[in-house]
């Protein structure tokens, strides 16, 4: 039966989310965008949520809650609205902990896991993403190798959140299957990995609180227990996971520009009236508003999909391209709306669009 | 508990209404196009008695379930409308049943206007009901209607000049049904927006003419009709609600709320016409051997696959949006908002969808002999009435930014 309203328990997790964004998240917003840091004291408070601990189960020392890709939407909108590369940084050990926890062997989970139950933020990480133009997240060139009952890992990286403290990184790579064809594989990888060498940081137009990195790896040995099971399967469902997360972000970044250029409208006069009581004004904020919601019913209906284990590879796809499209047209109605003003730097709009930006192209930054 | 997934009842409806559509409407869809202004009797008929034996069709009058309510109504009525204008929506317009007209008494009427009004339904022979609003000189601008209903004793007495009413032949002219007109009319210019008042009109009533039927770009097996209205004497007791003008317009929103339920109905037909494109195209890009890659890098997608993934995206918010108008109306709540971005997307995306449906099949597109060059004419009025994409964007606006309509016009 077809119904709109969040469960009681995503609802109080929304709350929890909500207010944490509001009042601890977005008063860093500008700070940690100039000066690329983001205050580890906030980072602790937002592990405090328990966002990362609470769907790995109890006998790995977590909260035991199912894992729901609408949850996790929920929860990657709300904090992407008070800062999107905080959202990331905060989400970033999720790359690590839902793949293995849905993937991993009993092994892998269990020496995987309990590491992200601490008292302590736990930095991980995910290398999907490589610096070229032709990039393919399903058809990556990073190449994984058989190499006896082992493997070997080849390949170069970019945009690797966190990539300077994470000790775990999901890796997407291509694996030849012996005929020539070679297929989207998963696995974990150490940071101690002898042939695994982090770059410097990058410098983007947004998320430039987020610490990313470029990531090489020569040769590296990789052992069969660090492949995730299921092959390419595993692989479009993580990528239909990171698909919905990226989609919800995407969400949260333009309902922020939303709810700032209608505030705006509000306040700034012209003419006589506030410009929001003008037309050419007040119908790029109404699709503002319309296209928010279009959004992320989308998106809501891949997760639903996901959740329900059914393949939502065509519904995260789609949601995350539209999402893609209409954040970058939202952001950029928003600055316009601003004017001048949303062109300087005292305001959050021009961060906003910058962020924005990436959608189309970020692939594998955030897990939902 | 988020879900999408249309409950069993529903899901029956609208596979029952498939059937319907795809073989009782789409062998015929063409043919009342080219041929304007004749009537598809034999549809309209059929349709009837469907709906009397099944309680099927948008508007049925649910005999079987009337002891029990049903809990997803306005849901189920979007599901409905949906298929019947996947296969075709000026035949879905011409259809017989209480429509916009009862809609109004059902909202806004007492129950002995209920009975007094809406029994005919129940009928033997089709019946139809339309909304009169639009005059020559006020469209979306309804507060500056002209047409005047002056009391004269027990009666009212109606003058001016009603066009672009939908079904208003059908239901306005004695010959074709003992139908009625609900015509919008104020008692107090003076008094503007809360002197508006709307009226039943029996088929039949002397001094109500139809007195053309449009020629239009689409919708063409449905008639909108110009209705002159010269001293035509109606009993008092056809208003619906209260005949007093309050000091505020409370009144007249109460007479707006119609809309919140009858915009997604409007966005579920746009959407009928969008998907009947979207399915076309879908289905000849396959026989083309034309592959859908989702999940392949963008850069690899070709143009017409990222045509068609937007259309395809675009379509599907639009439902969304549009169902969860539609839940809101069930749960009793208020959906004013929700209602205009349903029909302010749908409006828009089956507009664009259509002509890029027409694009995308080339030659195929324009021509004749296929069906998509009709549905991109049919899916314009969605843009249309029932409010303009620009009036749902005013709605919106106001609605956002807590904006009077004095504040934002």
């Amino acid at each position: 039966m077809v119904n709109f309203e969040l469960d009681e328990e995503q609802q109080l997790i929304r709350d929890t989310v909500v207010s944490f964004a509001r009042d601890e998240i977005r008063p860093h917003a500008r700070e940690a965008d100039e000066k690329g840091i983001i205050p580890p004291a906030l980072i602790q408070k937002g592990w405090e949520l328990g966002l990362v601990q609470g769907t790995i189960p109890e006998e790995y020392g977590g909260f035991g809650n199912a894992h729901s890709a609408i949850t996790g939407s929920v929860v990657a909108e709300e904090l992407a609205y008070g800062d999107l590369s905080i959202a990331m940084h905060l989400l970033a050990p999720r790359l690590v902990t839902v793949p293995t926890l849905e993937f991993g062997s009993a092994t892998l989970k269990k020496a995987v896991l309990p590491r992200y139950c601490g008292a302590r933020f736990e930095p991980a990480s995910a290398a999907v993403m490589e610096p070229r133009m032709d990039f393919d997240a399903m058809a990556p060139t990073t190449v994984l190798k058989r190499d006896g009952d082992d493997y070997t890992l080849t390949g170069e990286k970019c945009l690797v959140p966190l990539g300077g403290d994470a000790h775990q990184f999901l890796v997407i790579a291509s694996l030849a299957n012996g005929n020539g064809v070679s297929h989207p594989q998963a696995l974990l990888v150490d940071r101690e990995t002898p042939g695994l060498t982090v770059g410097e940081r990058e410098r983007n137009m947004g998320l430039k609180a987020l610490v990313t990195t470029r990531l090489s790896f020569d040769g590296c040995k990789i052992p069969r227990d660090q492949l995730l099971d299921g092959g390419e399967g595993s692989v479009t469902r993580v990528a239909n996971l990171w698909r919905i997360a990226l989609a919800s972000m995407a969400v949260g970044v333009a309902r922020g520009a939303y709810d700032y250029a209608r505030e705006y409208a509000k306040e700034r006069r012209a003419f006589g009236q506030a410009i929001g009581q003008k037309q050419a004004i007040a119908f790029m904020l109404a699709e503002m508003a319309m296209e928010v919601d279009a959004m992320r019913l989308l998106i809501w209906e891949a997760a639903w999909k996901f959740d329900r284990g059914e393949d939502a590879t065509r519904e995260a796809f789609l949601a995350k391209r539209y999402a893609a499209d209409m954040t970058l047209k939202i952001t950029d109605n928003a600055l316009q709306v601003l004017g001048g003003h949303g062109y300087i730097r005292d305001h959050l709009v021009e961060l906003f669009l910058r962020n924005a930006r990436g959608f189309a192209t970020l692939e594998g930054l955030a897990i939902a | 508990m988020i879900d999408f997934e249309l409950s069993p009842d529903i899901a029956d409806t609208r596979d029952q209404l498939h059937m319907v559509a795809e073989h009782a409407m789409r062998p015929i869809a063409r043919d009342f196009d080219e041929r304007e202004h004749e009537k598809p009797w034999d549809f309209i008929n059929m349709m009837w008695q469907l709906s009397k034996n099944s309680g099927i069709g948008p508007g049925a009058s649910k005999d079987k379930k009337e002891k029990t309510v049903d809990a997803e109504r306005n849901l189920r009525t979007c599901v409905a409308v949906e298929e019947l204008s996947w296969g075709d929506a000026g035949l879905y317009l011409a259809m017989p049943g209480p429509g916009l007209g009862g809609a109004a008494v059902m909202a806004a009427g007492t129950p002995a206007q209920k009975e007094r009004f809406l029994s005919r339904f129940k009928g033997e022979k089709p019946v139809w009901s339309a909304m009169a609003i639009t005059e020559p000189g006020c469209g979306s601008d309804s507060a500056a209607i002209q047409t005047t209903a002056v009391r004269d004793g027990d009666h009212w007495i109606l003058n001016g000049t009603k066009i672009f009413c939908t079904s208003g032949l059908m239901a306005g002219d004695p010959s074709k049904s003992d139908g009625f007109i609900v015509v919008w009319a104020t008692v107090d210019r003076a008094a503007g927006r809360a002197g508006i008042k709307s009226f039943i009109v029996n088929a039949g009533t002397a001094g109500m003419t139809v007195a053309k039927c449009e020629d239009k770009l689409g919708i063409r097996a449905s008639d909108t009709a110009t209705l002159i209205f010269e001293d035509c004497r109606i009993p008092f007791d056809h208003i619906l609600g209260s005949a007093e003008v309050p000091k505020t317009s409370e009144g007249f929103k109460g007479v707006m709320a119609t809309f919140d339920a009858t915009r997604p109905i409007v966005a579920a037909s746009a959407l009928g016409v969008g998907r009947a494109a979207l399915d076309f195209v879908r289905d000849e890009l396959k026989r083309q051997g034309i592959p859908l890659r989702y999940g392949v890098a963008t850069h690899k997608l070709t143009v017409t696959e990222r045509d068609f993934m937007d259309m395809e995206a675009s379509l599907q918010a639009a439902r969304l949006l549009t169902w969860r108008a539609a839940w809101m109306m069930d749960r009793g709540q208020k959906n004013n908002l929700e209602a205009s971005m349903a029909k302010a997307k749908a409006g828009l995306v089956v507009t664009q969808v259509t002509q890029k449906a027409v694009e995308l099949l080339g030659p195929l597109g324009f021509s004749r002999d296929l069906l998509l060059e009709k549905w991109m004419r049919d899916a314009k009025i969605n843009d249309i009435f029932e409010g303009t994409q620009q009036i749902n964007m005013m709605i919106i606006a106001r609605r956002i930014m807590g904006y009077s309509s004095k504040e934002l016009s």
